[in-house]
């Protein structure tokens, strides 16, 4: 009785919502937005300019609308799933008619304060929507044709669009975070086995057909040195000053590296990089700690939830937001080939700070209504 | 109650999956983390040089060139100041821009604008280039004027090569020049040191002194940033000036050498007998090597390269002459050495009309009417070709070769000092052999007798062997540049310690000899010898009577010699032209070699005029003049020697 009397209380006070918050996760972020403040203020080597005045704005702003979108409750966004994807969807068209331009890519669409990249919400719509699709399916169900083939569809979709801007890096990063779904949807690993032998065998035709520049990114990531001035030179620039950080870094403002304006893309993706030259292994080690409790405290809410919705959608981001600070990190450090892949909160860019931010709120939302059963 | 049985399946599932899912993350930020930990802890100084590398760039400043002195420490090769317009690269924003407000500044020529573009196309963007290294005052003060207008321009204050006695020691010292690819290839020295506009020797001491005088470069570190734009200056770790180098030279008995060959083409070689320090080494005519140090143009060039003097030759050691009657006292004494005749040996020189006649061959003495019987010390003295003829036929070409060699002839006197210097030819039956190929004939001993013929000398030989014969016959150990180990005394005591030594069995045959090693059989012949070349200068009917001095204090003993520059035929005899009347290129290159003073013998000398005419005429006279001013200096440059001595 106890239980039905729960599952179906689904009006909260005030006080309840504001006890059920997860201060730890505000704190964290709070934290982790400081820092990126901090280094991105180190970009200007320690002029309070152009970049961190915005940085600063942007966090603030979407930091607030974390917390605020928080109270929104989580059966609205179980409800408007797939209209969230639709419009991610109509976004990116959008992009393909009214886009701007930019170094060779074509990912934003102007919205007067802001220049929004579709593809970065299009990160979190795509988490959202698959929480939603697999709440309802039975588990005997997953491994049918149609439940198969019905969420590939979704995924290749936005999938395309986004690499045709073209983006490879957040193509890769939407793509992981949909198949992060799925596969803790139950999906057999099977599946997951057989897709990954065809992409491995239909490799040389996606080779083939990549951009010129992509190409060099990646054949240069197996061998930097083959253009250390060109294509390579990032790689080995981010390197050396990693490396020259040392243990305990070389001071916060005294990253020579990228002061001296040999860091490309500092205060974007390679906002890591000075932030390990400057405060060394430990900096970084606190930093990777800092989105490890992240991500702890993002599947805890998770597993307190009680519908699926809200258990696939928090897990699902928080593996999403692994695969982003994995994929950046890994590529600053030399492991991975440079895709342009942000991380979280801590580079400069106003619709990766919103996505996450979006994302962040949803999961809230989560804790904060945990009670709610959703769906039937 | 399905429902629910799946509910909690689904659950299990989610739960599983993320368990896998969390374990993979766990395994990758193990990786990230081992990354981290390789890159900045373990490989943590190899990528602190490359940081380093990155941030930190070196600009060499270049190092000042050593002094070069006399004997006397007047500088003969200084450092001036100049003032010079550079222009750094990285602040240009539009070169053709800055290089046009410079013209109209500072006058440029075209040429000259042509070899800037050429410079920077082989400059780094970040490198300082040199438009001017010479400008002057008020091209400079106007330069200073405008620069709020000149991006990048910089006013140096800067030092060059500076010769203050010119065109007098240009032979001796040499000039400066850019260095070429070439110079930077065989030089370490230059290699290692290398800055924009560094100046290397090209030719004499500054050539040859090259690694001693140019000195260490400095090194300026700045912390550069990804563009190579200078932002501060990390260490500069200062330049070193090449060292101060003390030759042997007497400048005022140079200059008077220079002056004396005025308008002629000639050399006159001074020479310590004992320390075979070279005094004075002018040849002639000469050339202003301060018009080398920015850079000769053509014109100049062209005037020096065409003139028909031969300035760039340096006649004392790179021009080769036959060297006449200067020779016949080494014939002589190698006649006696070998017990080949005595000194009473007499032949009769009957004049043009009778002819010395060997296989059919005829051969004139230079004296028409003849001689008349002629002993060994008239023949030296009065020159006579006629009993040279005969003393070389009875003594051979080897053994004549021999002991010229012994005495100097046939080898560098500098050895390796002097890239240009010349051995020479001191011809033997073995030479012809194996450089002609073909037999050795008679009639080339005696015409080898009077130092004509296949022999080849250079003035710098000569004096050499006239020191070697004036010291009593020690091998001298010849240098140009001040030597602490060369030591007078013991150079003396060394030499009498010799002189009491007995006579190895093997001293006329072919041998190596040390220095300061006798070089002589008999003392008695060479003194004979001496005293033969005295009568020649302060004797009546001597080749160089007119020369002498009367004062007991400069009397000096000398031999003459003319060398012949073609062959003289019977019409040339008959004609017996006066100087004037020979065309310039075919009149006899006139020479002197002698030693001073007579009593104490101390230096050896040799004159040469090209196409003088007879050594008695064009170069016994320089000698006079030149032997009182040596004698004159002789107290001063012992003093000197003392100094020098007491400092070591």
């Amino acid at each position: 009785m106890i239980l039905s009397t729960s599952l179906n209380s689904t009006s909260y006070s005030f006080l309840d919502k504001l006890r059920a918050i997860d201060y730890f996760l505000i704190i964290i972020v709070a934290l982790i937005g400081s820092i990126s403040v901090f280094s991105i203020y180190s970009t200007e080597s320690g002029n309070f300019s152009f970049y961190t005045k915005n940085h600063l704005t942007r966090f603030l702003v979407f930091f607030s609308m974390f917390l605020v979108l928080s109270f929104v409750r989580v059966s609205f966004w179980y409800r408007q799933a797939y209209i969230f994807y639709i419009l991610g969807i109509l976004l990116l068209l959008l992009v393909i008619f009214f886009g701007i331009s930019a170094s060779g890519s074509k990912r934003w669409i102007s919205l007067f304060i802001m220049n929004l990249q579709p593809s970065e919400l299009m990160k979190i719509a795509i988490i959202v929507c698959f929480a939603r699709y697999y709440h309802r399916i039975q588990s005997s169900d997953i491994q049918s044709y149609k439940y198969l083939l019905q969420p590939i569809i979704l995924l290749l979709i936005p999938c395309y669009l986004v690499i045709t801007q073209p983006d490879l890096g957040t193509a890769i990063l939407i793509a992981g975070s949909g198949l992060a779904i799925i596969w803790l949807a139950g999906l057999k690993l099977r599946y997951f086995i057989y897709s990954g032998l065809i992409l491995l065998v239909s490799l040389p035709f996606v080779i083939s057909i990549l951009k010129p520049y992509q190409k060099s990114r990646i054949l240069t990531f197996f061998n930097p040195d083959r253009d250390p001035l060109g294509a390579g030179y990032q790689i080995i620039q981010s390197k050396i000053a990693i490396g020259s950080g040392g243990l305990l870094g070389k001071g916060f403002l005294q990253g020579t590296q990228s002061y001296l304006e040999f860091l490309p893309e500092k205060h974007t993706d390679f906002i890591f990089t000075l932030f390990s030259e400057e405060f060394g292994f430990v900096g970084s080690m606190l930093l990777i700690l800092l989105y490890t409790l992240l991500i702890y405290r993002i599947i805890r809410i998770g597993f307190s939830s009680r519908s699926f919705f809200a258990k696939l959608y928090c897990y699902g981001f928080a593996s999403a937001l692994f695969l982003y600070i994995f994929v950046n990190i890994a590529m600053v450090v030399g492991l991975l080939p440079i895709v342009g892949a942000p991380l979280p909160i801590m580079s400069y860019g106003g619709s990766s700070m919103l996505s996450i931010m979006l994302g962040l709120s949803i999961v809230m939302s989560c804790k904060i209504y945990s009670r709610d059963p959703i769906g039937n | 109650m399905i429902k629910k049985t799946d509910d909690l399946n689904k659950n299990k599932i989610i739960s599983r999956r993320l368990f896998v899912l969390v374990a993979a993350k766990i395994g990758l930020l193990g990786i990230v983390t081992s990354r981290l930990y390789n890159l900045q802890i373990s490989e943590k100084q190899k990528y602190e040089i490359l940081s380093d590398k990155n941030r930190i760039r070196e600009w060499k400043t270049p190092p000042q060139r050593g002094l070069i002195t006399d004997y006397f420490n007047n500088v003969i090769a200084d450092n001036q100041r100049v003032y010079q317009v550079h222009l750094s690269l990285e602040e240009v924003s539009n070169f053709n821009n800055a290089i046009f407000k410079l013209k109209n500044i500072i006058s440029l020529k075209d040429d000259e604008i042509k070899k800037i573009y050429e410079k920077k196309e082989k400059s780094n963007p970040w490198d300082t280039l040199i438009i001017s290294e010479n400008l002057s005052w008020n091209e400079f003060s106007k330069l200073n004027l405008y620069l709020h207008e000149l991006d990048g321009a910089k006013p140096v204050l800067s030092t060059s090569r500076y010769y203050p006695y010119s065109n007098d020691l240009v032979h001796v010292v040499g000039y400066v020049g850019d260095a070429t690819t070439q110079d930077i290839q065989n030089k370490k020295k230059i290699e290692e040191n290398f800055v924009p506009g560094l100046k290397v020797g090209k030719i004499g001491i500054e050539n040859s002194k090259d690694t001693d005088l140019i000195g260490n470069h400095g090194t300026k570190r700045y912390e550069v940033n990804a563009s190579g734009k200078k932002i501060s200056e990390i260490s500069y770790n200062k330049e070193t000036q090449g060292e101060n180098l003390r030759t042997t030279i007497d400048l005022e008995i140079q200059q008077l050498a220079q002056e004396l060959l005025k308008n002629q083409a000639g050399s006159i070689c001074v020479m310590d007998i004992y320390t075979g320090e070279v005094i004075t080494m002018a040849s002639s005519p000469t050339f202003d090597p301060n018009k080398f140090t920015h850079g000769i143009s053509t014109k100049d060039w062209n005037e020096i390269k065409n003139d028909k003097l031969r300035p760039l030759l340096n006649k004392s050691l790179a021009g080769l002459y036959s060297p006449g009657s200067t020779i016949k006292p080494l014939v002589a004494l190698a006649a006696l050495e070998y017990g080949i005749v005595d000194t009473k040996f007499k032949v009769n020189c009957k004049g043009h009309d009778h002819p010395y006649e060997l296989y059919g061959e005829r051969y004139h003495c230079w004296k028409k009417n003849g001689h008349g019987w002629m002993s060994m010390r008239n023949a030296i003295k009065q020159s006579c070709d006629i009993y040279f003829y005969e003393v070389a036929r009875l003594l051979g070409v080897d053994k004549l070769s021999l002991i010229a060699k012994r005495y100097g002839l046939g080898s560098k006197v500098l050895e390796d000092f002097f890239s240009e210097e010349k051995k020479g030819i001191v011809p033997s039956t073995k030479w012809k052999k194996q450089v002609l190929e073909q037999s050795w004939y008679l009639g080339e001993t005696v015409i080898t007798g009077i130092g004509q013929g296949y022999i080849q000398t250079t003035p710098l030989q000569l004096c050499l062997m006239t020191a070697q014969l004036a010291n009593g016959g020690y091998k001298i150990k010849p240098n140009l540049i001040y030597d602490k180990e060369i030591n007078l005394d013991a150079i003396k005591s060394k030499i009498e310690s010799e002189k009491n030594k007995s006579v190895s069995q093997n001293i006329l045959k072919d041998h190596e000899f040390k220095y300061y090693e006798r070089l002589y059989r008999n003392q008695n012949n060479l003194k004979f010898v001496l005293d033969a070349m005295y009568g020649s200068t302060n004797e009546q009917f001597g080749t160089s009577f007119r020369s002498r001095h009367k004062e007991d204090k400069y009397k000096f003993a000398g031999k003459t010699g003319t060398s012949q520059v073609k062959r003289i035929t019977d019409q040339d005899r008959e004609l017996d032209l006066d100087l004037e009347e020979i065309e310039y290129k075919s009149r006899d290159h006139a020479l002197f070699i002698a030693f001073a003073p007579y009593d104490k013998p101390r230096y050896s000398l040799s004159v040469l005029i090209e196409h003088g005419g007879s050594g008695s005429k064009a170069a016994a006279p320089l000698a006079n003049k030149l032997i009182k001013k040596i004698l004159d200096r002789h107290e001063l440059r012992e003093k000197i020697r003392k100094d020098l001595k007491n400092i070591a």
